[in-house]
């Protein structure tokens, strides 16, 4: 068979199989677009059998949710979560960074063997340590603080940083830091002004990665807040147990907090699955 | 990885410098490395020690005064105990379910995705958004608004073609907790499997095709060989994630049924039952398990990246 024939046969058969593609994508996206289209309607449409999908569309099930219907405001909890994702992501860059550059740009002996503790550490359960932090927390009285929760989310999101931002760098021109070296930059200058730029895009990656594992997070912001400092997750399982007629809330609820997350994802989907495989896949 | 054949520049003319100035050197490269390591140690290490001490006594917090070593006992009693012995063999199935069953989907996605067609990006949108819904958040949507036997979707939809109208979270709780976890994990496979596709020799694919090789050929023989690796990677890094995993369990039966997986066991036995010290076992044995599913992944793992590193 010709190179030709293939590629025509190839070409015939792929518009089958591309409708497949497509009919498996909408099967797969379909709850999330059921989500949303039962987040506009009215409780009593969301709870029909068979669905409603033609209901009028509503903003009420988003105003039950944002408390303006009498219910605890999702507020606090969606800043917690804010403040506990931003700012454990930037201590990580700020670790992580200075670490990357020491495991592959100017490399310390037995680097790699750093490299995999950092990994190992990924692989320790997060009940491996649960209680003695909550022990800890307790005497310390840091229970129900966000940032006890900010150090352990940077514990969590490190070694994953460690090992993205290591395969960025290594990607770095060395002539590029040998030419600032000779102009007499030193070390911090050269991370900011040299390194930082060229790995931008991939510095980029790692935070949007760490960012959606915080914000996730569900059993340390479970055991370890209460009131004051209980994340979006931690919010969103006061919806665990039925109370009426309350779909399109729980459909509006559901897609706010993961809306931070979708967005996050969508802008770092090309690297998206080297930050998922811990650099393993380029 | 063409950073490790860089010898240190600024060396070269003061090669000769005494032993004193070496060892600075050599802290100063370590340097930008410790703050890290330290936090890593200090936050991870630390209080799984702390959970191996405590897993040899019996101490629950609510007769703190009672505490007192006893050996391995705990462990005996977790591993006798049939609730717990239970949760075990749920934490397996659950694994291993969901594992496989992602694996599969992912995989016949991504070869659907390999190939060339109309709007590809935008279905490779579609099929990465499940992965992208905060965990609890698909938890509660698969509970209330897919499963529910009354006006849940599943139920709306057999209604159209007159089919029955079971209680799913009920009638099979374990399968409807991994129903849930597949359609969230087989997006993270997919991803995974599509990078190793893409990483093919496609001139080897081409000539093998136009020497008369069925499609089913090439994918047996080529394309299956190179994606084992891939396949290993993302069973692995899977079964880390899911044998942890709490959100699903949590959400959707609380644990109950007979869901509650060693996570969910761990966090019920120290959070509701202030049972520290069998907790801790609990604990330990989890970590047990996941070293060993880790040192496979760690091998895996290292392989590639020793790969990625000789192609550099």
């Amino acid at each position: 068979m010709s190179s030709i024939a293939v590629r025509v046969r190839d070409r015939r058969k792929g518009a089958g199989l591309g409708l497949v593609a497509w009919l498996l994508g909408i099967v797969f996206f379909l709850p999330i677009a059921w989500m949303a289209l039962t987040s506009f309607h009215s409780e009593t449409d969301a709870a029909t059998n068979p669905p409603s999908f033609g209901a009028a569309l509503t903003l009420s099930g988003y105003r039950e949710f944002f408390g303006t219907g009498g219910g605890a405001s999702p507020w606090p909890a969606l800043v917690n979560s804010l403040v506990a994702s931003v700012a454990s992501t930037l201590f990580v860059l700020v670790l992580a960074f200075p670490a990357a550059y020491a495991l592959s740009i100017r490399p310390v002996k037995k680097w790699t063997d750093v490299l995999f503790f950092f990994l190992s550490t990924k692989m320790l359960p997060v009940v491996a340590g649960l209680l003695p932090i909550y022990l800890f927390a307790k005497n310390a009285g840091m229970l129900d603080n966000i940032w006890l929760l900010v150090i352990l989310y940077t514990s969590m999101n490190l070694p994953i940083a460690v090992w993205m931002m290591q395969s960025f760098l290594a990607e770095v021109p060395v002539a590029v830091i040998e030419a600032a070296q000779i102009d007499g930059a030193r070390l911090p200058t050269i991370l900011a002004r040299v390194v930082a730029p060229i790995a931008l895009p991939g510095i980029a990656a790692t935070s949007l990665i760490c960012f959606i594992f915080s914000w996730n997070e569900l059993l340390f912001a479970r055991v370890l807040t209460g009131v004051v400092a209980e994340t979006a997750p931690v919010f969103l399982t006061g919806f665990i147990t039925s109370q009426g007629l309350f779909l399109a809330k729980v459909c509006a609820a559901s897609l706010v907090v993961s809306l931070p997350v979708l967005a996050a994802g969508f802008a770092a989907q090309d690297k998206l699955v080297q930050g998922l495989s811990l650099g393993a896949v380029k | 990885m063409t950073a490790t054949t860089t010898a240190p520049l600024a060396t070269s003319p003061t090669r000769t410098a005494r032993q004193p100035s070496d060892k600075l050197r050599a802290w100063a490269t370590r340097a930008p490395l410790l703050p890290a390591l330290i936090f890593m140690i200090v936050v991870t290490q630390l209080p799984f020690v702390a959970t191996l001490v405590i897993s040899f006594f019996d101490w629950n917090a609510l007769y703190p005064k009672a505490r007192h070593f006893t050996g391995f006992d705990n462990y005996q009693q977790v591993l006798t105990d049939a609730d717990l012995r239970h949760s075990v063999w749920t934490t397996v199935l659950l694994t291993v379910a969901v594992v496989v069953a992602s694996l599969i989907f992912g995989l016949l996605l991504a070869l659907l995705l390999d190939r060339k067609f109309k709007g590809r990006g935008f279905v490779r949108t579609l099929l990465i958004a499940p992965f992208l819904v905060v965990p609890v958040a698909a938890a509660l949507l698969w509970k209330h608004v897919l499963y529910n036997p009354e006006y849940g979707l599943f139920n709306g939809l057999l209604h159209y073609v007159g089919g029955p109208q079971p209680d799913w979270i009920s009638n099979t709780p374990l399968l409807a907790v991994e129903a849930s976890l597949v359609w969230q994990w087989t997006p993270f496979m997919m991803l995974i499997l599509l990078a190793g596709l893409q990483s093919r020799d496609h001139q080897q694919i081409e000539a093998a095709k136009v020497d008369g090789a069925s499609d089913w050929q090439v994918f047996r023989y080529l394309t299956l060989p190179h994606l084992r690796r891939y396949l290993e990677l993302g069973a692995l890094l899977g079964s880390i994630y899911i044998v942890q995993n709490f959100d699903a369990v949590f959400t959707i039966t609380s644990g109950g049924l007979g869901t509650a997986n060693l996570p969910y066991t761990v966090y019920q036995s120290f959070y509701q039952a202030h049972e520290n010290g069998l907790a801790s076992a609990a604990g330990v044995l989890v970590v047990i398990g996941s070293i060993i599913i880790a040192t496979f992944a760690l091998r895996v793992v290292s392989s590639l990246f020793r790969e990625e590193a000789s192609r550099a």
